[in-house]
Formats: structure tokens, sequence, C-alpha cells
């Protein structure tokens, strides 16, 4: 098995050895989004316009709640140090964390997104090209929230830090996943928004890990 | 400015002690030639013809935090690293160590002696030339500083290096000592 592959199946054990970070992401996505019926009153119709992009920015908040451990907890047991002397550049083994949360936090948000979505009365239509949206998008959650979580590693209470830093950066996977949803219900296609949507992403995989090695690189001096 | 005027080369079969008051920069120096920290002026080099990893993946560092996931059992966490670093026995790595006994338990579950035991156990699990051990010996009881002393010993009689700031004399077979302090220029 090469270092890449060990590092994420080691993050991937220990999210499900740990439990308690996916657990309250799904949680807080279940909270968040039963509380909005709710506050808003039983208004189906409106429900039913509104509950994509609710579902969309729940989950962007859901995931934000792991994000402080990515490279914290390696950070104060010392591991961070023990990888940086591995044979991956601080690069990969950024890439491998934020796969691993990708893969422990990403999914299971996405996968409960269509259940949770029967709560606010979403229309039938909708369910597999949102999840298409956030299969792809969140890809970019993970990517860029590694940037925040890397800036942040020696900040005490990074948590709201990392919120402040990185919910601005995922203005644009918001948008144009809101936007692949528009545009099945409008006259336009829905693959341009959707493959601009791709694009950011893979963007985000690719540029996200090259900014969190430089800001880890900075933290550990 | 923490160390200043400092300079040694080392070379295969050595062993090289630091010492120095709290505060003296041990743990910034061994820091330093792991590629942690960037010295302000100076270098570290290797002069390695042969091989052809990276500096960093030539080193061993074994510092205040032992790098335990609290979650795996002793033998998870040793293997990872083990395997991560450049792969190796992890059971004959256990048994150097004293660990067998405890392979099965969760890190978690350790004493600070053992968690210890658990960290220096890399040293066997994975081998590379350069050993960088700070405070090696905290916490550890006679035995095992007996067993960490045995394996530098073995190590540096192999042909490898090792570079170890320590309070506390070790009472190696072979070893040089740099004192770091304010007073002296270093050697």
């Amino acid at each position: 098995m090469s270092a890449f592959a060990m590092l994420v199946a080691r993050d991937l054990r220990l999210s499900v050895r740990q439990g308690g970070a996916l657990g309250t992401a799904l949680g807080f996505y279940m909270i968040v989004v039963t509380l909005l019926p709710l506050g808003l009153g039983a208004d189906l119709n409106l429900l039913s316009r509104i509950a994509p992009g609710v579902l969309w920015i729940a989950l962007l908040l859901s995931a934000l709640l792991s994000l402080p451990r990515m490279f914290g907890a390696d950070y104060e047991d010392g591991s961070l140090d023990l990888l940086a002397t591995g044979p991956l550049p601080l690069e990969l083994v950024a890439a491998a964390k934020a796969l691993a949360h990708w893969i422990a936090t990403g999914i299971p948000l996405t996968l409960l997104a269509p259940v949770l979505g029967i709560l606010l009365n979403l229309e039938i239509g909708t369910y597999p090209v949102l999840v298409a949206t956030m299969v792809v998008g969140t890809p970019a959650v993970s990517f860029i929230g590694a940037v925040g979580a890397a800036l942040t590693l020696r900040a005490h209470r990074g948590g709201l830090l990392i919120a402040l830093l990185v919910l601005p950066l995922y203005v644009p996977t918001l948008i144009f996943g809101m936007a692949v949803i528009g545009a099945l219900l409008g006259p336009g296609g829905v693959w341009s928004p959707f493959l601009i949507l791709t694009a950011i992403s893979l963007m985000a995989v690719i540029l996200g890990p090259i900014a969190a090695a430089a800001a880890l690189r900075a933290q550990m001096q | 400015m923490i160390v200043d005027g400092l300079s040694f080369r080392l070379s295969e079969g050595q062993a090289l002690v630091l010492t120095g008051a709290n505060g003296s920069g041990k743990t910034t120096l061994l820091r330093a030639l792991a590629g942690f920290l960037r010295p302000t002026s100076g270098s570290v080099r290797f002069d390695d013809a042969g091989d052809e990893r990276e500096p960093a993946e030539l080193v061993h560092f074994v510092g205040h935090l032992d790098g335990i996931k609290t979650h795996l059992t002793v033998e998870e966490n040793l293997a990872f690293w083990a395997a991560y670093l450049g792969g190796g026995d992890v059971v004959a790595a256990l048994d150097r160590f004293a660990l067998t006994g405890l392979a099965d338990i969760p890190a978690g579950y350790l004493s600070a002696g053992q968690k210890r035991r658990l960290a220096l156990a890399r040293l066997a699990g994975a081998k590379r030339p350069l050993w960088l051990l700070d405070e090696p010996s905290v916490s550890l009881d006679a035995a095992s500083v007996a067993l960490l002393i045995e394996a530098i010993d073995a190590h540096v009689a192999d042909g490898g290096i090792a570079v170890i700031a320590t309070h506390v004399p070790l009472g190696l077979a072979r070893a040089e000592e740099i004192r770091l302090g304010p007073a002296e220029d270093g050697a």
C-alpha cells in the first residue's frame, strides 16, 4: 500500500473508532434542517422552494464542525512532526487528510441530504440533481476547509476563526450548486453550471493541499 | 537568537549527547536538524552519496510528544508508523521495547512510560540512519532506560548516527558531548 493510501486508511480508521466527529456532523445537520419548518410554519410550497438552498447551507455548516480536528489532533499529539519526516511531501499529507475528511464527512452528509429533503417537501424530480451537486461539490468543502484548518492550527479556539476564513471561500461552490438546481426548473441547461461546479471542486482539490501545506510549514516553525 | 555559533560534524557510528540547562536550545537544535525549523543562518547538510532519499526521510525524530493515537491499539500505532516511515518488523520492534504483552491494548490505556516505550519502538520499527532523540529517557523506569541505551548502542555500532538531548547521564558506550549554554561559544 502506498504511503498516501496508508495515511487515508489511518484517518478513516480513526474517524470510525472515535465516531464522535461524524455523529456530531450528522446530528447537527439533522437538527438545523428540522428546526427550519418549525420556525417558518408548515407552508409546503415555501418549504419546497427553499429546500435545496437550506440543505446546501446546512451541509456547509455541518462540515465546518469537524474541520478543526483535521490537522489539530495530529498537531497536538506530535504526529504531524512525524508525518513531515515521512516519504510524502506535506502537500500530499494535506491532500490525504482532506480526502479522508471528505470520505468520512462529505459523503455521509450527502447521503443524509435526501432523507432530510422529505422533511422539507423537496420536489421528487430534484433529488438526483441535488445529490449530484453535493457529490461533486463536497470535495471543495473538504479541500478548501483544509486550508482554513491549517491556517488556524495554533490558534486557540480556532473553530470560529475557521468559519470566518472558510465560509466566504465556499460562496462559489454554493452559488453554482444552487445554479444547477435553478437550471433544472428554468429553461437553461443543467450542464453548464454543473461543469463549472465540477471545475471549482477540481481546482480546490489541486490548490487546497498546496496552500494548506504552505500554512502547515509556517505553523510548524 | 537561541543557539549561535555552533558547528559540528558527525559521521557513521557516532553518537552526540546534547546537554544544557532548560531553554538552552536543545530541542530547537534537534528540530532544526530534523528540518522542521529553518536556521536563520547556517545550514544542516547531509553528505550521503549512496542514498537518494530526502534528508527528512533519513531521520527518526522522537520528541516530547509521542505521536500516539489513543484510539488505536499499541500494535496498530506502531504498525502504521513503521510502514509509513519505511517498513520494518513490527513484532520484533515491540519485543525490543518489551511491549509484546501490551500489543492489543488501546494505546489510551498506557502509562506515560509505556507510551514513551511505544514512541521509542518506532526507532526499531523502521530503519533510518539518523536518530534525533529529545529527552528520550523521560518517564522511563530503570529497566526501560537500559533497553533504550542498548538500542542506541546497537544502532551506533551498526554504523548509525544518534543525537540525543538529555539531562540525565545515559552512560552510552561511546558518545561525544556538546554542552549548550549562554556562556560558551559551542564546539
